[in-house]
């Protein structure tokens, strides 16, 4: 191969990664290949953004590339196959509070950095995310949150997982807007993550990997 | 003779501005001292802000948003559905805590309104989000990526006829009017005026007119209210408004990815698309601000914050039009309020190409210390106390907190105690404290 897909991509060359990506399927390679590509460029992306490298704006475009080059390799897929993941994390902006840009990067780091996410979106009641971590069995739970009423509902969605029985079975971390350390220790989670790359360095000093 | 508005100096027009706010017309000063606690907090002011002489002491500002309501127990449904409600609880705040200068409850706006005119931009409370809860945004792209033309061509007809009817249900109908220059003379007056007799056009403009007959409603409440607070010794500390215009483009129609991805696919639209708008934003602001009577124009600075984007992303999208927009709004005498959530560390040193005294910045987690060092001696500084200690802390911690920052940022003046954002929330202890204690220890010997 004469241009290297990984390096193009992380490069955010999205015009050559996609000629790249088309040339490959015509020469019949395994399109489970170009997307291991895909993610180790992705990798490097969040990599570059831990370094200050990157920054949100070339997140979101490395994100569109992907997407593309998603688009047009899954037709030509037959068979699927697991990557081997870090852990499990259960992610969410809680109840009350609809931002999610935020949630998003943080999400974005952990999946590139080999974690499971199971992102639960925006608003999220504090019993949903009880019923996620119990149906995932994940470690390590990540409440995201703008607005100061966040501050509330974080503290509510520990109180619930410590309800239901499974406060020591998980990790939580807060982050977003407002928060700073005094936040978390109103709401009783177990640390607060100032941006993305510090919520996967919590999720993986808890998790390890 | 008085000299021609046009004839003045940016400074002269400038001093006019703040004659003009000095003068409180209309205003019934409850007492004396009402009067003379307005006054001094308008020199105080002027004193801070244009790093004249050292003010008397450290003005303090505790904006907020749904704060007043929150503190007397209305809800924020409450705060945008009844107005009175809203109000006595603005009124209560004034009274308790005694600031040196208020936030128009005018910030909440009217959920009637919004109602009518089915707004898809923001959630607001009891309409997609709890009645407890304030409004909030929602991200979206109200203008396709290959608009940026339209955009260009005609900001206004963008406006009326494509953006408004996307982010307005009620408008919708109103993509139906023909462009307004099409109308010239005698010949096409009545062509020109089929749209408007379409029956989803007329139930669009009969929507707008509901909605003025709220907003005349409203405005009269709060309009009573200003003048009230006005008379009672309050100064409000906000005159008029504008945005940054790469917000414009990243919050109001673009919405966040999108434009973030614009700036790499192209880059030269957004560009065009920036240095078309920004006129437009001076505009708004000064004509606000002349309005108002009040020459402090609020500008909520968003995705230009440290993390954001790069060094290089902020020279080249960001800064440049916000520049203009300061130095614009400066130049009509003008006192640009840059209320900076977030932190601006990184950005710093953009800041002191700014005049002295051009403008004010109200900072949320920017270092204060390094701030006061790289720009104390060029622009007036403020805010930096934490939400978090305000709404989980106490009155102590407070007090502590906003010892460092007299001492250390309101050295020698040019600092304005102040919350490092708009607060939805309040709790009536540590604003107490911070009040309180700005205007005992804050006093300059």
């Amino acid at each position: 191969m004469a241009k290297d897909l990984v390096k193009t991509l992380a490069d955010l060359k999205e015009e050559e990664a996609l000629k790249i990506v088309e040339a490959r399927l015509k020469a019949g390679d395994d399109p489970l290949k170009i997307l291991d590509d895909a993610r180790r460029a992705l990798e490097i992306v969040g990599k570059r953004f831990s370094d200050c490298e990157y920054f949100i704006p070339d997140l979101v475009y490395s994100g569109e590339i992907l997407k593309r080059i998603t688009d047009m390799v899954k037709p030509k897929i037959t068979k699927g196959r697991e990557a081997k993941r870090l852990g499990k994390v259960v992610v969410g902006t809680v109840a009350g509070d609809i931002h999610d840009i935020g949630k998003d990067i943080v999400v974005f780091m952990l999946d590139v950095n080999g974690f499971e996410v199971f992102d639960l979106g925006i608003d999220v009641p504090a019993e949903k995310f009880v019923d996620k971590i119990k149906e995932t069995g994940s470690k390590v739970v990540g409440l995201s949150g703008f607005l100061t009423l966040a501050f509330q509902s974080m503290k509510d969605t520990v109180e619930a997982i410590k309800k239901a029985g499974l406060r020591d079975k998980v990790k939580i971390m807060i982050g977003g807007g407002q928060i700073d350390d005094q936040v978390k220790t109103f709401t009783g989670a177990d640390a607060y993550g100032k941006d993305a790359m510090e919520g996967v360095k919590l999720a993986k000093g808890w998790i390890g990997g | 003779m008085e000299k021609k508005w046009e004839e003045m100096s940016a400074k002269e027009k400038r001093e006019a501005r703040f004659k003009t706010w000095l003068s409180a017309e209309g205003v019934n000063f409850q007492s004396p001292e009402a009067e003379n606690t307005y006054k001094k907090a308008i020199m105080r002011f002027k004193d801070v802000v244009l790093l004249g002489k050292t003010p008397d002491r450290v003005p303090v500002f505790p904006f907020g948003t749904f704060m007043q309501g929150h503190l007397y127990g209305v809800t924020p449904y409450e705060s945008m559905y009844d107005y009175g409600k809203l109000l006595s609880a603005h009124r209560k705040f004034l009274e308790d805590y005694k600031p040196d200068y208020y936030g128009s409850p005018a910030f909440i706006g009217s959920g009637k309104i919004l109602d009518i005119l089915d707004y898809k931009l923001y959630r607001w409370p009891g309409h997609g989000i709890s009645q407890n809860s304030a409004y909030q945004y929602v991200e979206g792209e109200h203008m396709k990526a290959e608009e940026y033309p339209a955009l260009i061509d005609d900001p206004t007809d963008f406006w009326m006829r494509t953006y408004l009817p996307r982010v307005f249900g009620a408008w919708e109908p109103l993509t139906q009017v023909t462009p307004f220059p099409n109308l010239w003379e005698v010949v096409g007056v009545s062509g020109w005026m089929i749209p408007f007799g379409i029956p989803p056009v007329q139930k669009a403009l009969k929507a707008l007119m509901e909605a003025g007959s709220e907003a005349m409603a409203w405005i009269e409440q709060i309009m009573g209210f200003e003048m009230e607070a006005r008379g009672m010794g309050f100064p409000t500390a906000i005159g008029g408004a504008a945005k940054a215009p790469f917000d414009i483009l990243a919050d109001t129609i673009r919405g966040t990815r999108a434009i973030m991805v614009d700036m790499y696919r192209q880059p030269d639209m957004v560009l065009k698309a920036l240095e078309r708008i920004t006129p437009l934003y001076i505009k708004q602001g000064v004509g606000m601000a002349t309005f108002a009577g009040n020459p402090v124009v609020f500008i909520p600075l968003h995705k230009g914050a440290d993390g954001f984007m790069s060094d290089e992303q902020f020279k080249k999208f960001y800064w440049p039009t916000l520049k203009a927009l300061i130095l614009g709004l400066a130049a009509e005498g003008c006192v640009p309020f840059l209320f900076c959530e977030g932190s601006y560390n990184t950005r710093l040193e953009y800041l002191k190409e700014l005049p002295k005294a051009s403008c004010f910045w109200i900072f949320d987690r920017t270092d204060m210390a390094n701030a006061k060092k790289l720009l104390g001696k060029k622009l007036c500084i403020g805010g930096n106390v934490p939400a978090g200690m305000i709404l989980t802390g106490t009155a102590e911690q407070v007090k502590a907190y906003c010892k460092n920052l007299i001492d250390v940022a309101g050295k020698g003046g040019g600092y304005i105690m102040a919350f490092g954002t708009a607060m939805d929330e309040g709790k009536a202890d540590t604003i107490h404290a911070m009040i309180d204690f700005t205007k005992e220890y804050g006093v300059y010997k």
